[in-house]
């Protein structure tokens, strides 16, 4: 059971990683990120089921900090949206030094 | 139905949802509009809540499905649909033929990384916390976890509390329309 | 490693006064702090604003270097400004000579325990574990034998007697308490140095009698050539230490031990003869040329004079310059081994003796007299340790210590006098030190007079006196030497070291008879015929007060019946070969390793060698007498410029500009154009510096293009590191 359950996780996590690498549109590629921390849930679950609740506790954090992280992601994307007129991380390099 | 049949229903049922999950997966990540997308990794959240429930983690599942797919999911939906990104006229924002060639064989190389260090003898310190948290079976399921997260992991959950404040605050300030622009 | 250990237990020394002899040392180190404590603490309160350090400049701060200074020294007051004493002085007086009375008294009381015991063994006092690396352990280990102990009295005891001079010839000195806290640190090094139980702790006190010497010829500093000075002694000497070092990593790396018992208990591994032993000894005598000013390292000496002279009498006369005398002395095991070596450290000696007695007939400042007599003298010590009469050698060290101690200060009165009459009449034109600006000083300082002749005998090896003991035991080893040793047997450049021995017999009369001329020379330019300080200079010229003849009385005697300490056997005055006896546990040994093969002279012999001594020494008093006319001497600012070969001597053989020509200028050339212009301008600068920066903005711009700020970018390059990273996990399960 352990092992097929994190083998899902990797490849939930794997697909999460061709979508960041793949799609350029910055909302898909944030949701690509929540895919990966997904997949990371799966496998703290399916460890607390051979070592107890700490897992699920962790799970709980994860959430928590997944949800911060969309409040300020897609606030900072509706940001940039707003000065770019769009989303597309091809047109974006404000990071460029 | 006898007792004979479970283990089998189980296990068919496991890997029914961890198909789903991985076909809503790939569904997500291939598609050009960003609603279809979005709903299509709604799918897979609620698969992955049915193996949380599955996997005797039934708080966890309700609240993959209430916080996860309920409230964020929504969030993104509701973020796709203020900017109109949905519109056909969009070009695709997917890389080119070479771009999704190499990313799968680098996707193919981190998966087979990951599935060699899952199965090889890690030591048991890194896998099993320090802190030993007793299973605790008498307060129910939500007691289960709940236990831990108010004691052993107190100090975490109050500074999660203050990360979702800043958050908040960030969220309200950057969204803010700046009356000089 | 054994050896290494302390060999206290059971010596007969371990419970006497002895066990104190860690308190030899301290006591003038707790001097140093006192005085330099005081020193800093009058520094300290005087600031620019400070009304005594404004009126009187150079009575106030004396680290900060306000002080017009002569070219010569001795500063007494300056005219116009009225005589400050530091506030000090009492204090200082106090402690200064006063930790080395003590001391003295100790290593008096040490003397008469170990005379009652057997010395057959050296008593080690170990204080402290220093540096213990591996086989290496080097412990700060003291070391009582009959050498050490001679070299302690006559340390401490002439310095008490100089220490209490310098309190009546500096007392007027804006840095009182910093010349005694320098002094005293000075008597801490010289005493470690001979106390000292291994060659590590002996280069200690080597270096540091070489600091102090440094800071006390250095001492008027803001003269820029006593400073010159300074640098110069330090710098030469450092040539030196470089050979104590190298000789003493060779004993390591071939004896595997550094202690004297160590050393001793491993000489097996050194064959006789062979070239690792002699070039130990070659090493350390290249040491001892420099800090014992032979040649080539002796120019530093005289310029060394810049000195206060009561530093000239202590560090360049009597100790310092006599430490590479002792450590050969100490190391004559070694040498004894080494029979090419011990001829090459006769020759130098020699020669030595020989070519400073030329040169010091034709200087006119006294004090440059007797630094070329310094040096030497030097050389014939280093004739007796050479030919392995070590007895002899050290003892001439020690008679050398009365008398040139007592020419010293005595030279120090006559100058201090000289000062006072100048100041007196408001003369700053004229060199105090000058002989030809002296003269007729007998009777204005008879008890000076008197003093120095006796020390002038002594020097000229006149039979009874200090010198003549100690002179003539040198060259009668020698002699014997030549007949028949080691050293005959040996060949140095392909001479035969019988040849060599009796050539440096011959320098060390010819030396004897050039000492006899030069000190008469000094003595009647000086003391006899008219006076030419002039008229007016010529009343205010009067005797020093008590406490700077008292120790100059004491020291007359020592150097006329210094000699009873070690009488030869055809002067029976009273028990003959003392000294002989008391060194013999620590030289014996050497001693007959050297004069192996050879016999003690016939008594004929001896007698005929003694009566040339004498009547060379007789001669060369005579004929300074008859030759040298004081009278026709005109004071220097009248004299014409010598010519010839007199002009020659006068500049000391032009050896300071050839050494300048040949190795200075090179140098400082060498560094300008080479090390400068070349190396630090073109290759540092050039290529290090401006072409490190090129390749930090190269590497800059490379890592700029990075920073294309595509996230997309940035996502690959982070999936890229965390599959390496994960792959090298996988290598390692």
């Amino acid at each position: 059971m352990l092992a097929e359950a994190l083998a899902l996780s990797g490849v939930l996590f794997v697909i999460g990683v061709i979508g960041v690498l793949t799609r350029r549109n910055a909302i898909i590629v944030f949701m690509s990120v929540e895919l990966m921390l997904n997949a990371v849930n799966l496998s703290f679950v399916a460890f607390s089921k051979l070592y107890g609740a700490t897992g699920q506790v962790f799970v709980i954090f994860v959430m928590t900090v997944a949800a911060a992280e969309a409040a300020v992601g897609l606030a900072i994307i509706i940001s940039i949206f707003r000065h770019q007129e769009t989303v597309n991380l091809k047109d974006i390099n404000l990071l460029r030094g | 139905m006898g007792n004979e049949f479970l283990p089998l229903l189980y296990s068919f049922h496991f890997y029914l949802f961890g198909l789903i999950s991985i076909a809503a997966a790939i569904a997500f990540v291939t598609r050009k509009s960003p609603v279809a997308a979005a709903m299509w990794l709604v799918v897979t959240m609620f698969a992955l809540a049915a193996l949380y429930v599955m996997m005797d983690a039934q708080f966890i599942g309700v609240m993959q499905v209430l916080v996860y797919a309920g409230a964020i999911m929504v969030v993104f939906l509701f973020v796709v649909m203020l900017l109109n990104l949905g519109h056909p006229s969009e070009l695709s924002d997917i890389r080119g033929k070479w771009g999704r060639i190499i990313a799968g064989f680098l996707g193919l190389a981190l998966l087979a990384e990951i599935m060699t260090l899952t199965r090889s003898p890690l030591e048991l310190k890194l896998v099993v916390p320090a802190i030993a948290v007793s299973v605790n079976s008498t307060g129910g399921i939500i007691g289960g976890v709940a236990g831990p997260l108010f004691r052993e992991y107190l100090l975490a959950f109050e500074l999660t509390s203050i990360l979702l404040l800043v958050a908040i605050a960030g969220a309200v300030v950057l969204g803010r329309k700046r009356s000089a622009n | 490693m054994m050896l290494q250990e302390p060999v206290v237990t059971g010596h007969p020394l371990a419970d006497t006064v002895a066990q104190y002899v860690w308190l030899l040392p301290v006591l003038p180190l707790i001097g140093f702090l006192l005085n330099g404590a005081l020193s800093m603490k009058a520094a300290a309160k005087l600031g620019p604003n400070d009304p005594s350090a404004a009126d009187h400049g150079h009575h106030g701060s004396a680290s900060a270097g306000v002080h017009d200074a002569d070219h010569d020294d001795a500063h007494i007051s300056h005219d116009d400004h009225p005589v400050v004493r530091h506030k000090y002085a009492g204090l200082v007086s106090l402690i200064g000579p006063g930790v080395l009375l003590l001391s003295f008294g100790l290593a008096v009381a040490i003397f008469f325990a170990m005379r009652s015991v057997d010395m057959a063994q050296p008593y080690v006092d170990t204080l402290f574990r220093w540096m213990p690396v591996s086989d290496m352990k080097i412990n700060v280990a003291l070391q009582l034998d009959p050498l050490s102990m001679v070299m302690v009295l006559v340390i401490t005891g002439i310095g008490t007697l100089i220490h209490i001079f310098s309190v009546g010839y500096m007392q007027d000195d804006p840095g009182y308490p910093r010349y005694f806290a320098y002094l005293n640190l000075f008597v801490f090094f010289m005493l470690l140095l001979v106390l000292g139980a291994n060659y590590p702790v002996m280069f200690v006190g080597w270096e540091g009698v070489g600091l102090c010497s440094y800071l006390l010829i250095g001492f008027w500093f803001s003269d820029k050539a006593n400073a010159d000075a300074g640098k110069k002694a330090f710098i030469v000497n450092r040539i030196g230490d470089f050979g104590f070092l190298i000789a003493m990593f060779l004993l390591f790396a071939n004896t595997g031990a550094l202690d004297f018992a160590g050393i001793a208990a491993n000489i097996d591994k050194l064959p006789v003869g062979g070239a690792v032993v002699t070039a130990i000894c070659l090493f350390f005598f290249l040491g001892c040329t420099g800090k014992s000013a032979q040649i080539p390292l002796y120019i530093w000496l005289p310029d060394a004079m810049a000195g206060p002279t009561p530093v000239s009498a202590l560090i360049h006369a009597a100790t310092m310059v006599t430490a590479g005398v002792y450590l050969i002395a100490r190391s004559s095991l070694l040498f004894s081994l080494a029979p090419v070596a011990s001829l090459t450290v006769a020759l130098v000696g020699g020669l030595t003796a020989l070519f400073a007695a030329t040169i010091g007939l034709k200087q006119w400042d006294i004090k440059k007299v007797l630094a070329y007599s310094t040096v030497s003298q030097l050389g014939y010590m280093f004739v007796g340790v050479g030919v392995g009469a070590y007895t002899a050698g050290v003892f001439h060290l020690v008679t050398h210590a009365f008398f040139k101690a007592l020419l010293f200060l005595g030279s120090g009165s006559v100058i201090f006098a000289m000062h006072a009459a100048y100041h007196a009449t408001h003369n700053h034109a004229d060199d105090a030190q000058d002989m030809r600006n002296m003269g007729g000083l007998k009777k204005h300082m008879p008890v000076t007079w008197v003093l120095m002749w006796i020390a002038t005998l002594a020097i000229a090896g006149i039979p009874v006196f200090s010198g003549f003991v100690s002179k003539d035991a040198i060259l009668g080893a020698v002699f014997e030497r030549a007949q028949g040793s080691t050293l005959a047997n040996a060949s140095l450049l392909g001479i035969p070291g019988s040849t060599l021995l009796y050539a440096v017999y011959a320098f060390g009369l010819a030396a004897a008879l050039l000492t006899a001329i030069y000190m008469t020379r000094m003595m009647l330019y000086t003391f006899h015929g008219p006076n030419r300080t002039g008229a007016d200079a010529e009343s205010h010229l009067h005797e020093a007060p008590w406490i700077m003849t008292g120790p100059l009385v004491v020291l007359g005697l020592l150097s006329a019946v210094g000699g009873w300490l070690n009488l030869p056997e055809f002067l029976p005055l009273g028990p003959t070969g003392v000294f002989d006896k008391w060194l013999e546990p620590v030289v014996g040994a050497s001693t007959a390793r050297i004069a192996a093969g050879g016999g003690a002279l016939a008594g004929s012999t001896e007698q005929a060698l003694i009566g040339t001594a004498v009547a060379i020494a007789v001669a060369g008093i005579a004929f300074a007498f008859v030759r040298l006319k004081p009278a026709a001497l005109v004071p220097k600012k009248d004299s014409p410029p010598s010519f010839g070969f007199a002009k020659v001597l006068e500049n000391k053989y032009y050896v300071d500009e050839a050494y300048d020509k040949a190795i200075v200028q090179p140098v400082v050339n060498g560094s300008k154009y080479i090390l400068w212009k070349g190396v630090d301008v073109g290759i540092i600068d050039g290529l290090f510096v401006n072409g490190s920066a090129l390749l930090a903005r190269a590497l800059g711009w490379i890592g700029s293009q990075l920073q294309s700020g595509q996230i997309g970018t940035y996502a690959w390059v982070l999936v890229l590191g965390v599959i390496a990273l994960l792959g090298a996990f996988v290598r390692v399960h």
